[in-house]
């Protein structure tokens, strides 16, 4: 009734592979679109853009790289919050200069790269550091991968905190974004404008989303789900192994590095790496993918809208109407964050995404049963 | 013996190509244990090759030397004329070697036709960045290799389960799906570990159809390994007969059946 494809034929396998085969949900992606670029930076201020749609366009970014390493590929990662600050360094570094050291001495200072730039090569830097520490899901699956990314996690932490080359030798150890614009906008710094760094972030977002979707129904993406599904069998029909992982562990990695690189310079603008990066962080884009839907690109975006909104929302309802106490507020979210976890695992392994596909399944026939 | 090299005719009138693959004097322990003991024996082009054997002769050990997730300890393994260096098992694959598995081994989180299109991988090279823009040389890939997939789809007749998930199939067709991947690779060597195990006499005589039509139409050399003799004896050009990891017969079917070692090894033998 509200929803049906009758009538929608594909009358060749270009059609039929598209992303949205049936013209329903394809118009409704232009609506979104539109929406999304054109009517957005209109209306947008700084409450929506800081609170809302900053972090779900930055968090959706990591969801999806992670989705691509766990939904995907089938290799567990708790290191997500390591790989966020490797991103956000590396940009930094970018922004700045790279200074590069041999024996006390300055050898060269690369010249500072525009912001958009800095940020792709957060993105790279990770991917980089994200196929070293990919290397060893070649020998070890399961649990004790996730224990070996843990250890990636909390070393890149210790790396940054430690390592003063990495924050310009400041004193306060943390690392401030400059100012830096982008065709004369400000995209950085304490006086941006929010529609500015609200479209930089859904370019990034739209791209990223294109890019993952698009290496998930061709051929990479039949390599990733063939090693998560029977990596035997994978190996038997072609796929090398080792290679299928690590380019897992590389895309996924940059699309992580590219919204650490986000979160830090368009987002926070100031960082301090334990704080922002923490194992926590690990932990909420792993429950977003969870929540929204392993093995799915919308999964991811709905993941991250949840989590992201989820405080909003409690705050609204339990601070500004109901008068509770704030800190009560933010118990109740820890409680439901986790209970809806376990909720999930239980009733819903594929998420949010797996309601969504079971909800459109329904509403083809509704109003009749059958 | 005919000459390695010749092709010949059998008398039921089908021609037989020249040695394709060899397997010279493989021998595969397992700590203590000899799995395989020298055996040698070799595949023709564009035949069927049955590989029998009571449980536990080493058959599928044997079709796991050729794929490559064994190494024998010694022997060679001789492959389109020449010495194949020990290589990882995808690497076997890209060179032409298809394979089944007796335990169903799909990829049950994708469709069909994603499965079969797995087959296709090593047909598809373009790079990450490529795919990652679609358009251009991945997208006119991608619809290239479909329309091959798409083609063993209809020759095995599940073109209307194309986008069902795996999971949700049930077992005679799962069979149908392995065996349709591995022919969207379009092997020049089939391997079958027990293709009609645990199905029921219909689905024998359509899988046994299959495994006919696949060979006279895509002359696809096919090597299998069956518990069924009445389908074993109907199919096969010609049969090796293993008996604990060793070769006790090895000739046409009409020969293997009236071998003396065959039988005994199969009805059991008076020791006095």
């Amino acid at each position: 009734m509200f929803y049906r494809e009758a009538g929608d034929f594909s009358t060749t396998y270009a059609e039929d592979q598209q992303t949205f085969p049936i013209k329903f949900d394809r118009y409704r992606y232009y609506v979104v679109l539109f929406i999304a670029i054109v009517v957005v930076p209109f209306v947008i201020n700084d409450y929506w853009a800081n609170s809302l749609l900053l972090p779900f366009l930055i968090y959706a970014i990591a969801a999806i790289g992670l989705n691509i390493l766990v939904g995907y590929c089938g290799q567990v990662s708790l290191g997500t919050g390591g790989f966020m600050a490797v991103g956000a360094y590396a940009c930094y570094k970018f922004m700045t200069g790279v200074d590069i050291w041999w024996g006390g001495e300055l050898l060269f200072r690369l010249p500072e790269f525009n912001i958009f730039f800095s940020v792709i090569m957060g993105g790279v830097m990770t991917a980089l550091v994200g196929v070293l520490f990919g290397l060893p899901s070649l020998r070890i699956k399961g649990f004790y991968l996730a224990v070996a990314t843990l250890a990636a996690q909390f070393f890149l932490v210790w790396l940054f905190n430690r390592v003063s080359w990495f924050y310009n030798y400041s004193a306060s150890g943390q690392i401030n974004a400059p100012e830096r614009d982008l065709f004369g906008v400000l995209i950085t710094g304490p006086s941006t404008e929010p529609w500015a760094t609200y479209l930089f972030c859904l370019f990034f977002t739209i791209v990223c989303a294109v890019v993952a979707r698009n290496l998930t129904r061709g051929a990479s993406g039949r390599k990733w789900m063939a090693i998560r599904d029977m990596d035997i069998a994978a190996e038997i029909i072609g796929v090398n192994p080792l290679r299928a992982k690590l380019t897992a562990f590389a895309v996924s990695s940059f699309f992580v590095g590219i919204s650490g690189a986000l979160f830090f310079a368009v987002y926070l603008g100031a960082v301090e790496v334990g704080e922002a990066f923490g194992i926590t962080k690990s932990f909420l884009v792993l429950f977003m993918i969870i929540i929204g839907g392993l093995g799915s690109i919308f999964g991811s975006f709905a993941g991250a809208a949840f989590l992201v909104l989820l405080p909003v929302v409690l705050k609204v309802v339990g601070v500004d109407w109901l008068g509770w106490p704030t800190d009560i507020v933010a118990h109740l979210q820890l409680v439901i964050v986790g209970g809806l976890i376990v909720m999930f695992l239980i009733l819903e392994p594929h998420g949010l995404a797996q309601l969504w596909r079971v909800a459109k399944e329904k509403l083809r026939l509704w109003p009749f049963p059958h | 013996m005919k000459d390695q090299a010749d092709s010949y005719v059998t008398d039921d009138g089908r021609t037989i190509g020249p040695v394709v693959m060899e397997m010279k004097n493989i021998t595969l322990r397992f700590g203590g244990v000899e799995a395989i003991k020298d055996i040698s024996f070799d595949i023709r082009e564009g035949e069927i090759r049955a590989i029998i054997g009571p449980n536990g002769a080493g058959k599928s050990s044997m079709l796991n030397v050729i794929s490559g997730f064994y190494v024998p300890q010694e022997g060679e393994v001789w492959y389109k004329g020449a010495k194949r260096p020990p290589m990882k098992p995808f690497q076997v694959a890209q060179q032409g070697i298809a394979r089944t598995f007796q335990n169903i081994a799909l990829f049950e989180g994708m469709s069909v036709l994603d499965n079969v299109m797995t087959g296709r991988l090593t047909h598809m090279e373009s790079g990450l960045l490529g795919q990652s823009i679609w358009k251009g040389k991945a997208e006119a890939e991608e619809i290239a290799n479909r329309e091959v997939a798409e083609k063993i789809i209809d020759f095995l007749e599940i073109q209307a389960i194309r986008k069902t998930p795996v999971a949700r199939l049930p077992y005679g067709l799962k069979k149908r799906v392995e065996l349709a991947r591995a022919l969207a690779a379009e092997p020049t060597i089939l391997l079958l570990d027990e293709p009609m195990a645990g199905m029921n006499v219909e689905e024998k005589e359509d899988m046994s159809r299959f495994v006919l039509d696949v060979n006279d139409e895509f002359g696809t050399t096919i090597a299998l390994i069956e518990h069924d003799m009445g389908v074993v004896m109907d199919l096969s050009d010609r049969v090796v007969v293993m008996d604990y990891g060793r070769k006790i017969g090895d000739g046409t079917p009409d020969e293997v059946r009236n071998n003396q070692e065959v039988i005994d090894a199969y009805l059991g033998v008076a020791h006095d």
